[in-house]
């Protein structure tokens, strides 16, 4: 990643059809820090989400990541390049173990060459690169205390456990910025807690998070800075004191049911 | 430990034997050895008679273990729906056809280039026709896509039998495939009196052969069976190797859910066009050594209900699994295939079969309906499809997701240095 | 700024440069070749009328064979891949209900039954019974598609679409090859010829009047031979026939339109009618909203299979030979007629119906016979790859 912060979103507009969907949408996002990006139904939030992972082309505006125009990318171009995204609801490989799912995010490896996997005296090479990998995978699975479920089909994983495997995968991508889409949805308080601790600790080793949510009480809890969305735009942008305060925002939130 | 010579032996055939893959590889076909020969001895084969059937059913099965296989690696690995697959393997034969055909040799005329050359030829023809394919499909839909190889596959069927293909001059030489009336090339069953006279003895295999009362064509087509045999077999660990790798792993993603592949970073286009390419390659080459083992194809040799037989021999055995690719082969080839077509051309007494249904609903129903078990084999093969669909969609070893990692991921946390 | 990136903004501010401006020119290239053969000799226009008619008339059967695809692909969300062996069907029980009819008397009731024996039928000479055949080919294929769906395709409701699809081709091999084991797999020829329809000249008139099968238009003498003579115009040019269609596929033409007719009556003015609609068009909603699901697909399967039974009736009426495997090698055309027109819409499949056939025939022009159904096929192709949903933006199911 070069210099300039890790995200920044600028003019961002998207059209479809006749909807504009998301209208001059602009904010920053600064590295090690948990930032949330919040708004009712319907802000665009989800739109923006999309336009920056490259799942649409914004109709106008720019996205630069890490200084670079990322905009039009295709969405593997981005994840390449350190911008990784979890899905809201969890999209696990359910015919796949636990363990592949791990095993398939980490980027460039020497095995997604068909020469490499087949020719028997380059294979060598890649099993050496399996069993580091296979380390790494223990470790992070560890990390989110699902090592338990390592050989189980990501099918059969509760909600929660699925959740917590996004979020272990994303990681195992390494990852410079995590946008995570409405991580905490649908989550029991228990496991929210659990999620949340270990995003903090990941963001205290220098990942830098972009949560998009729905629930502005924990985004205000746990984020150093919070984007309110409405209507397509940015309606208010700083620290969580500051947006409780924000006119336009309660404005906002009070004319929309909660 | 130490170990005896025989205890090493006994180690290493009780590993094959353990191998559970391989037994019941070996079981099934076994199987089906045993009602060939009962059947075959009830109808009054001798040794000869009896070694030629089991040969038949082998090539047969091998055959159709090397194309199902190749579909198992885009449908089963990658799920791309590709039933062009008579298509591609027409591609393959014709080209290799075309490459090593002498030039005057008739129907259809050719370049006379060696045969290894020419095979190379053929496969990267249908690897590259694969492309072609896989390239505007990328984003398609499965059933569409099912739909685009099947009119290819119809395109290429025509193109063949087209009068117009039938003669060209390309640059002053003049090749063809023969429009309706085929192309002849040399035959590579050939390999079998080749390799027999090469190796160092293999001309005793004529007597050893005669003293058994198995005729010399039987004993070249024996081993012309098991080079089918080894190229099934080479088929089944190529794609092993695919499928147990990070490459293998992803493509299992993109079967499972393309979007999450690409948003982990993988470029899921190129890795489908990669798999269509060997897939179609592979194809292209089991066509040629199977379908076209005789030395002569024409348009007929490749008409799309190949596609659906390969298609249904791997719903049978499990898509996704490549032993199963091999069981559904044998069991679809042997099975549903070949003895039906052998009781119905033994055991009619065929002066007296009735000709037409009208005829048997008078007379001799049953006699019409064994004379007529090659259609009705199809229907019973129409039902089990839907059966399947219905039941057991996995098929027989699909439930059975082999892992997708170069090394072994079963067992806990290693503690010290491993060695798998 | 990477060369990807430079990609992406040059897609967005080109999207002019898309496959359908492609194609679109390409259309307009073979039409102006197809005018400049005409005006300068190279075809005859008579001969393109004709070969028009022909794709027009073949083209109609895919449209009348293409509605109940079409309405199952949405409705049901799958790809039906037996949809032309049923045609077969039909045309094997509407003609062996014709013939059983028609040739009383002049052999058993098996062999009639079996098309084994042919009492000669034709639309002059057995209008009455090749009538009734029609009818019996709609009824038939009806009933059976609704008892393969209870079999079959009910107990999958819920299945995705590719399990449905292998289900199809189950279904599609069985009714191939219990046709093959009941009359067997060579190429049978069912009627006897019929007249034509012909735009002639005679005796120095120009007019319109129905030929006896065994009438040639260079022969006549007098206005008076040819049946139903209407005189349009007087002419020196000598006696002949300009351009005929054969009674046949008079017939096609004019059931099949009926048929579509009703059709559209029915989708447009009836409440089961409106109710296909919105299922074709959201599902969901229209389980929610109280639509009798399971009876729309009923009577889905029930118009389809009629259809599709009397298209293939009245596709061997006008070909004259009939073999086991007939639907199967026209699968793919219906197909294609479907998906050009857009899956869902009824209308759609007509006119992509008509056009598959008329660039089918119309290939001609450019292509060697052998290779005129490539063309078709590259139409279908190119229509998945540059505008899968078709030219009435059929309902994409998902």
């Amino acid at each position: 990643m070069t210099e300039g912060v890790p995200l920044r979103v600028d003019g961002l507009r998207m059209e479809f059809g006749g909807i504009t969907a998301v209208d001059g949408t602009s904010f920053v996002v600064e590295e090690g820090t948990l930032t949330g990006l919040i708004g009712p139904n319907g802000a665009g939030k989800s739109t923006t989400f999309n336009c920056i992972t490259g799942v649409y082309t914004p109709t106008a505006g720019h996205v630069y990541f890490g200084g670079e125009d990322i905009t039009g990318l295709a969405p593997h171009q981005i994840a390449r390049r350190g911008l990784v995204r979890t899905f809201q609801i969890a999209r696990e490989l359910e015919e796949m173990t636990v363990f592949e799912n791990m095993m398939l995010a980490p980027q460039g490896q020497r095995g997604e060459s068909l020469l490499a996997s087949v020719v028997p005296g380059l294979r060598d090479a890649v099993i050496e690169e399996e069993r580091e990998l296979r380390t790494a995978v223990w470790e992070t699975l560890e990390f989110f205390e699902i090592d338990h479920l390592a050989h189980e089909y990501a099918g059969n994983l509760s909600g929660g456990q699925r959740k917590l495997l996004e979020l272990a995968r994303a990681l195992m991508t390494d990852p410079d910025l995590l946008l995570l889409d409405e991580p905490l949805a649908g989550v029991n308080p228990t496991l929210e807690n659990k999620l949340l601790e270990r995003i903090h600790a990941l963001r205290a080793e220098g990942y830098t998070f972009l949560l998009v949510e729905h629930d502005m009480e924990v985004i205000m809890e746990n984020c150093a800075h919070v984007i309110v969305m409405h209507q397509g735009r940015v309606l208010a942008e700083g620290a969580p004191a500051a947006i409780r305060e924000d006119a336009a925002v309660i404005d906002a939130y009070l004319g929309e049911p909660v | 430990m130490s170990q005896t010579v025989t205890g090493a032996v006994t180690a290493a055939v009780r590993d094959l034997v353990d191998d559970s893959d391989l037994r019941m590889i070996g079981l099934t076909m076994g199987g089906v050895y045993l009602v060939a020969t009962l059947l075959a001895i009830a109808a009054g084969y001798d040794v000869g008679g009896i070694v030629n059937t089991l040969r038949a059913i082998t090539v047969f099965a091998a055959g159709y273990g090397m194309l199902v296989l190749a579909l198992n690696l885009h449908w089963g690995y990658t799920g791309l729906f590709n039933i062009g697959v008579a298509g591609f393997m027409a591609i393959g034969t014709y080209v290799t056809a075309i490459l090593s055909a002498p030039p005057e040799l008739s129907p259809g005329a050719g370049l006379g280039l060696p045969i290894p050359i020419a095979v190379l030829g053929g496969m990267l023809a249908a690897a590259i026709a694969g492309v072609l394919t896989a390239l505007p499909a990328l984003k398609m839909r499965a059933d569409y896509l099912a739909i685009v190889t099947v009119a290819l596959s119809e395109i290429i069927r025509l193109s063949i039998k087209s009068q117009t293909l039938a003669e060209v001059s390309v640059a002053g030489v003049t090749v063809g495939t023969g429009g309706g009336r085929g192309i002849s090339y040399p035959a590579p069953s050939d390999a079998a009196s080749w390799l027999i006279e090469l190796v160092p003895g293999g001309t005793l295999l004529y007597p050893a052969g005669a003293a058994v009362g198995i005729a010399r064509p039987v004993v070249t087509g024996l081993v012309y069976m098991l080079i089918l045999v080894a190229f099934t077999a080479a088929f089944y660990w190529l794609l092993v190797q695919i499928g147990q790798s990070p490459f293998g792993r992803v493509l299992k993603a993109i079967r499972e859910d393309e979007l999450v592949a690409s948003a982990l970073g993988k470029d899921t286009r190129i890795f489908k066009l990669k798999v269509f390419a060997v897939g179609c390659a592979l194809m292209g080459l089991g066509g040629y050594l199977w379908l076209g083992r005789s030395g002569f194809v024409n348009d007929l040799s490749f008409r799309p209900d190949i596609t659906f037989f390969v298609f249904v021999a791997l719903i049978i055995g499990g898509a996704g699994s490549n032993t199963g690719s091999v069981l559904g082969g044998i069991i679809f080839s042997g099975v549903l295939f070949y003895l039906p077509q052998f009781i119905s051309q033994n055991f009619v007494r065929a002066a007296r079969a009735p000709d037409t249904f009208v005829e048997a609903l008078s007379g001799d129903l049953a006699g019409y309906l064994v004379a007529n078990i090659s259609a009705l084999r199809f229907v019973a093969i129409g039902v089990l499809l839907v059966w399947l669909m219905q039941r057991r969609p996995e098929g027989i070893l699909g439930h059975r997701i082999e892992a997708a990692a170069a090394i072994d991921l079963r067992g806990g946390r290693p503690e010290g240095p491993e060695d798998d | 700024m990477g060369v990807a990136s430079r990609v992406g903004h040059l897609r967005r501010r080109l999207p002019a440069l898309s496959g359908e401006v492609i194609v679109t020119i390409l259309i307009i290239a073979l039409l102006g070749d197809l005018l400049r053969r005409l005006l300068t000799g190279i075809i005859g226009g008579p001969y393109l009328a004709s070969v028009l008619i022909e794709g027009l008339t073949i083209g109609l059967a895919y449209g009348l064979a293409g509605i109940g695809l079409s309405m199952t692909y949405s409705i049901l969300s799958f790809a039906n891949f037996a949809h032309g062996d049923t045609m077969t069907i039909g045309a094997m029980s509407g003609w062996s209900v014709a013939y059983l009819l028609g040739g009383i008397g002049t052999a058993t009731a098996g062999e009639l039954l079996l098309l084994d024996a042919n009492p000669g039928l034709s639309i002059t000479a057995s209008f009455g019974v090749v009538i009734i055949g029609v009818i019996a080919a709609g009824t038939l294929t009806a009933g059976l598609t609704v008892l393969v769906d209870r079999l079959v395709y009910r107990p999958m409701r819920r299945a995705d679409g590719i399990p449905l699809l292998i289900a199809s081709i189950g279904v599609a091999l069985a009714f191939r090859y219990l046709a093959a084991f009941f009359y067997g797999t060579d190429v049978m020829g069912i009627t006897q010829p019929s007249g034509k329809l012909a735009l002639l000249r005679v005796d120095g008139t120009t007019g319109i009047g129905v030929l006896a099968a065994n009438q040639g238009g260079s022969e006549l003498v007098a206005t008076g031979e040819v049946a139903g003579f209407i005189a349009l115009a007087s002419t020196t040019a000598p006696t002949g026939t300009i351009l005929s269609v054969t009674l046949h596929s008079v017939v096609l033409i004019v059931v099949a339109s009926l048929l579509m007719l009703a059709v559209h009556l029915l989708l447009q003015r009836t409440k089961m009618g409106k109710a296909m609609r919105a299922m074709a068009d959201n599902k969901p909603l229209a389980q929610v909203t109280g639509i009798p699901t399971e009876r729309v697909i009923r009577l889905t399967w029930i118009i389809g299979g009629a259809l599709a039974g009397v298209a293939g009736f009245l596709i061997v009426l006008k070909s004259g030979t009939v073999s086991f495997n007939f639907g199967w090698r026209i699968l793919l055309f219906i197909f294609a007629a479907v998906i050009l027109g857009g899956i869902g819409s009824v209308y759609g499949a007509i006119a992509g119906g008509l056009v598959i056939g008329i660039v089918d025939s119309v290939a001609i022009v450019w292509l060697p016979s052998g290779l005129t159904k490539v063309a078709a096929f590259a139409v279908l192709i190119l229509v998945l790859i540059v505008r899968p949903e078709g030219i009435f933006r059929g309902v994409t199911t998902a």
